[in-house]
Parts: structure tokens; C-alpha cells; sequence
């Protein structure tokens, strides 16, 4: 049932990744109603990100004393490549750009060097903030990572496969949002973490005076700060294919539904935003720690006794 | 001749940012070039076939570097190379060092009795690897693992400042954590 996409698909890719990237922080800058401007109707807030995006595209560039600009840039260009590269393996539809027999391997290896990019994003502007707001990823995303790695590996399981295609098509009749929760939640909770963003946008944290992000402008902020939307749209797209069935629902096309499936995921992950305060790390540590990683272990214990007995 | 190139410009970014790691001043540089160079060895094990372990190379990699970074503001008296330093020591002997163990290595390449390959290449090599690693080594792998695990769990007895007798008082009975930041399970 998957296909391969046509070789057009590769250039349009992490362009249609760009704009669901703009039209998921439009409805989040709506549901924040904050255009800056009182009074300002709902297109002006729409647009909001939109201006945000171009006025820092002619802003200038901020320069540090002593700065690593090398690493640094490195860094910061690397956040949204990983991101394209991550989303190279999930299907619109039925088709998808890359399917690789290890294609959930793959999108956690590019999550992951998204990880280790913002360290480098922190470390190089040699300041102080800065390099706390990196270092706090670092040893934050390691609470994360785990949790979420398992998740992953419970739906390669279910399918018996790390095809993404194949896991979309052992949720023939059944998802695995249905069966695999735990799985799924801690997904959502480490797709939101792993973009650093919303309730884990500590790493980027007002108390560090915006940590990794602190000392960019113009361009490289815009790299950092759209390549965080850019990961945030791509790892909810991939829930659909890994818990949501994919592309499969009746009436419409494929890519019809995962378009409606990723928007319905992302609005949720941008309205708990809105309703849940910055997470404070010490606690969610503690919490990953001690009830995540055993919870989705519990969770994988149980697929895999499932798929045994199939 | 597409694998050629590949291959090529890989391995050569490979040994590249091998020697960089060795000529950076900076830990931060010296780590990301060395991540550098193991990311391209992933690449060169994807190009032979092996995706799984091509990617897992990346991913653990990525990983590894990245935790070393945190390791670095733990232990080193200078966190993280925010001075310029080099990690060079020894520079004679680890000349001779390197020098000999490459010879040698090489020698093995070029002397070695190859065999000729017998059968055709497994259709899924990730499953074959699993197999093979899972069947007969499966002492092994058990033996290694509880090794390395034990290994994790003592290093973080030792590093840790407060243990559970702190925590929890010294028959382990208090009904709350005593922590400086209060939070967490709350036990």
C-alpha cells in the first residue's frame, strides 16, 4: 500500500513543512490573541508569526565577543534540517518521500541530533545564559529521550517492523492509540519536550532571560525559534502514522486525513500550552525517572506478550 | 561509481574530522568533530547495507557526544574547554603508539587470508545480526550487559552526593524525601 513519491516531492517537502510550521504558531498566536496591538482582529494575530519571521529576516545579526560563531552556526542550522530530514519518513497518506526499513530509527536519530544541535546553538555565543539554556536541554532531553524512545519502540513492535509504512499498515483495523496509550501519551508529552517548547520551554526559560536563544537576533533567531515550530510540526505529524492509523479514514484521500489528523495533534499540544504553565524540571525529572521510563516499559512488556500470542 | 563517490567523500570527511579532533584547542570543537567523524561512519555502514546499525551508529553517537558534554562540567577542572586547551599528552609515545598499532592494522588488511564469500548476503542483515547476536552469544550479550549495567549503577553511587539514607533518614522509613528542592514523586 506505500509508495514511493515522486522525485518533486523531495524539494516540496520541507517547504510544506514550513507552512503547516507558520499556520500551527498563526492558530497559537490566535488562541494567545496576542497581535501586540489591542484591538487588532483575529488575521492580524494570524499573522503575527508571520511578521515576527520577516522583520527578524531584516534584523541584524548580533555579534558576542570571543564568540565559537562556528559551532554556534552549526548549531542553529542544524535545528531545522534535522527537522526536514525527520520528516523525509513520514507518510502524506500513503506516500512518503524516504521509506527506509529503519525509518522510526531514523526520525529518533534526527530528533536527537536536533537535541545536540541546541547545545551547540548555547554554546556559542560564549555567554553565560546562553550556555545554561544548552546545558539545561542537554541534561533535561536525557529525561526525555528515554521515555519517548521506548514509545517509539512499542509501536515498532506492535508492527513488528521500524518500516513506517508497515507500521501504518498493522493498524488495519485496530490504532494504536487504542491499545498502546501509555504509549501514545508519552509520545505527545516527549514531542512536546523534545521541542523544547510550551510547557518544556525551559532550556529558552524567561529565568535565564531566554537562555540558548538569549544572545541571538535577526537570522539566527529565526533559524532556533522556527526550526523549534519546525520540529513541533514534524514530530506531531509523525504521531499519526506511528498511533493514528495513518492516512486511513473514509471519504477523504490519505493525505486528507493525515493533514486533518497532524492539525488535530498539533492544536491540542499548542491549546495545552495555553493551559499549562512551564513545568518545573526538577519535578518532571524526578517524574520521568521514576513513572515514565517504567510505565512505557510496563507498556512494551505488554504489546510484545501480545504480538507473542498473534 | 554513485557508491564511490559516497564512499570517498565520507571516509575522507571521516579521517578529517578524526585529525581535527586532535588539532582543536576547544573540548566543545574537539567533541563535534569527533561526532562529525562517527557520523560519517554511520553513513559508510548504511552505504554497505547495514541500515540498522548505520543509523543506530548516528543516533547512539549523538547521544554519547552530547552526554559527554554534561560529563565535561561534572569532572574537568576546565568545564568544558571554556579555556583554550589540548588534549594532546604524551606526544612522543603516542606518536610510536599510533604509528605501530596502524602498521599493524594495515599489515592485517593487506595479509590477511580472505576468504571468498560463500552464499549471497542475508536479505534482512539487521535480523541476521539480531540472530547471530541473540543465538550463540546470547552468554555474552547477558554477561556484558549486566557488566555495563552494574558498572552505570556503582559510577552514580559514587558520584552522587546524597544517597537514599539522606533522603529517606537512616532506616529508610520518612514519609517524605528530605530534598533541598522539594517536588518530584513527592515520596
Amino acid at each position: 500500500m506505500a509508495e514511493a513519491a515522486p522525485l518533486w516531492a523531495v524539494p516540496v517537502l520541507p517547504v510544506a513543512l514550513c507552512l503547516g510550521a507558520v499556520a500551527a504558531a498563526a492558530f497559537d498566536a490566535v488562541v494567545g490573541g496576542g497581535s501586540g496591538r489591542p484591538g487588532a482582529g483575529v488575521l492580524a494575530a494570524a499573522s503575527a508569526p508571520l511578521r515576527e519571521g520577516l522583520r527578524l529576516l531584516a534584523q541584524q545579526r548580533r555579534t558576542t565577543p570571543s564568540a565559537d560563531t562556528a559551532l554556534g552556526r552549526v548549531g542553529l542550522g542544524l535545528v531545522p534540517v534535522a527537522a526536514v530530514l525527520a520528516a523525509a519518513v513520514v507518510p502524506w497518506g500513503f506516500v512518503q518521500v524516504a521509506d527506509p526499513a529503519v525509518g522510526i530509527v531514523w526520525f529518533n536519530a534526527m530528533e536527537v541530533l536536533a537535541w545536540a544541535a541546541v547545545w551547540l546553538a548555547g554554546w556559542g555565543p560564549n555567554s553565560v545564559l546562553s550556555l545554561i539554556g544548552g546545558y539545561r536541554f542537554l541534561a533535561q532531553g536525557l529525561a526525555y529521550e528515554l521515555p519517548h524512545m521506548f514509545a517509539l519502540t512499542t509501536a515498532g513492535l506492535g508492527a513488528e517492523s521500524l518500516r513506517v509504512s508497515e507500521v501504518v499498515g498493522a493498524q488495519q483495523g485496530l490504532w494504536f492509540a487504542v491499545w498502546m496509550p501509555a504509549a501514545f501519551a508519552v509520545y505527545l508529552l516527549s514531542a512536546v519536550a523534545m521541542s523544547f517548547w510550551g510547557p518544556f520551554g525551559y532550556p529558552l526559560g524567561g529565568d535565564v532571560a531566554g537562555g540558548a536563544v538569549a544572545e541571538y537576533s535577526g537570522v539566527d533567531r529565526l533559524l532556533l525559534l522556527g526550526g523549534r515550530w519546525l520540529l513541533l510540526t514534524a514530530t506531531a505529524a509523525f504521531s499519526v502514522p506511528l498511533f493514528l492509523g495513518g492516512g486511513r479514514g473514509p471519504l477523504l484521500p490519505g493525505w486528507g486525513w493525515t493533514l486533518l489528523k497532524t492539525a488535530a495533534v498539533l492544536a491540542v499540544l499548542i491549546l495545552a500550552r495555553r493551559m499549562l504553565p512551564v513545568l518545573r524540571a526538577e519535578r518532571y525529572m524526578e517524574f520521568a525517572w521514576m513513572v515514565l521510563v517504567p510505565l512505557t516499559l510496563v507498556q512494551a512488556l505488554f504489546v510484545a506478550v501480545v504480538v507473542l500470542n498473534r | 561509481m554513485l557508491d564511490n563517490t559516497v564512499f570517498s567523500v565520507l571516509s575522507a570527511v571521516a579521517v578529517g574530522s578524526g585529525v581535527m579532533v586532535f588539532r582543536f584547542d576547544s573540548m566543545a570543537r574537539a567533541t563535534y568533530a569527533l561526532l562529525l567523524s562517527l557520523l560519517c561512519v554511520g553513513g559508510l555502514l548504511v552505504l554497505l547495507g547495514l541500515d540498522y546499525l548505520g543509523v543506530v551508529i548516528v543516533l547512539m553517537m549523538t547521544v554519547e557526544m552530547a552526554v559527554m558534554g554534561v560529563f565535561m562540567v561534572m569532572y574537568m577542572m576546565n568545564p568544558a574547554g571554556l579555556m583554550p586547551m589540548s588534549i594532546l599528552h604524551n606526544r612522543k609515545g603516542a606518536a610510536v603508539v599510533c604509528a605501530v598499532v596502524f602498521l599493524l592494522m594495515a599489515l592485517g588488511i593487506v595479509l590477511a587470508p580472505w576468504p571468498r564469500r560463500a552464499g549471497t548476503a542475508d536479505e534482512d542483515p539487521t535480523k541476521a545480526l539480531g540472530e547471530s547476536l541473540m543465538g550463540p552469544q546470547m552468554l555474552t550479550m547477558m554477561t556484558l550487559g549486566f557488566a555495563l549495567f552494574s558498572t552505570i549503577v556503582a559510577t552514580v553511587l559514587l558520584a552522587t552526593h546524597r544517597g537514599r539514607y539522606d533522603r529517606l533518614g537512616d532506616d529508610l522509613r520518612a514519609r517524605r524525601a528530605d530534598d533541598p528542592v522539594p517536588g518530584g514523586v513527592g515520596r
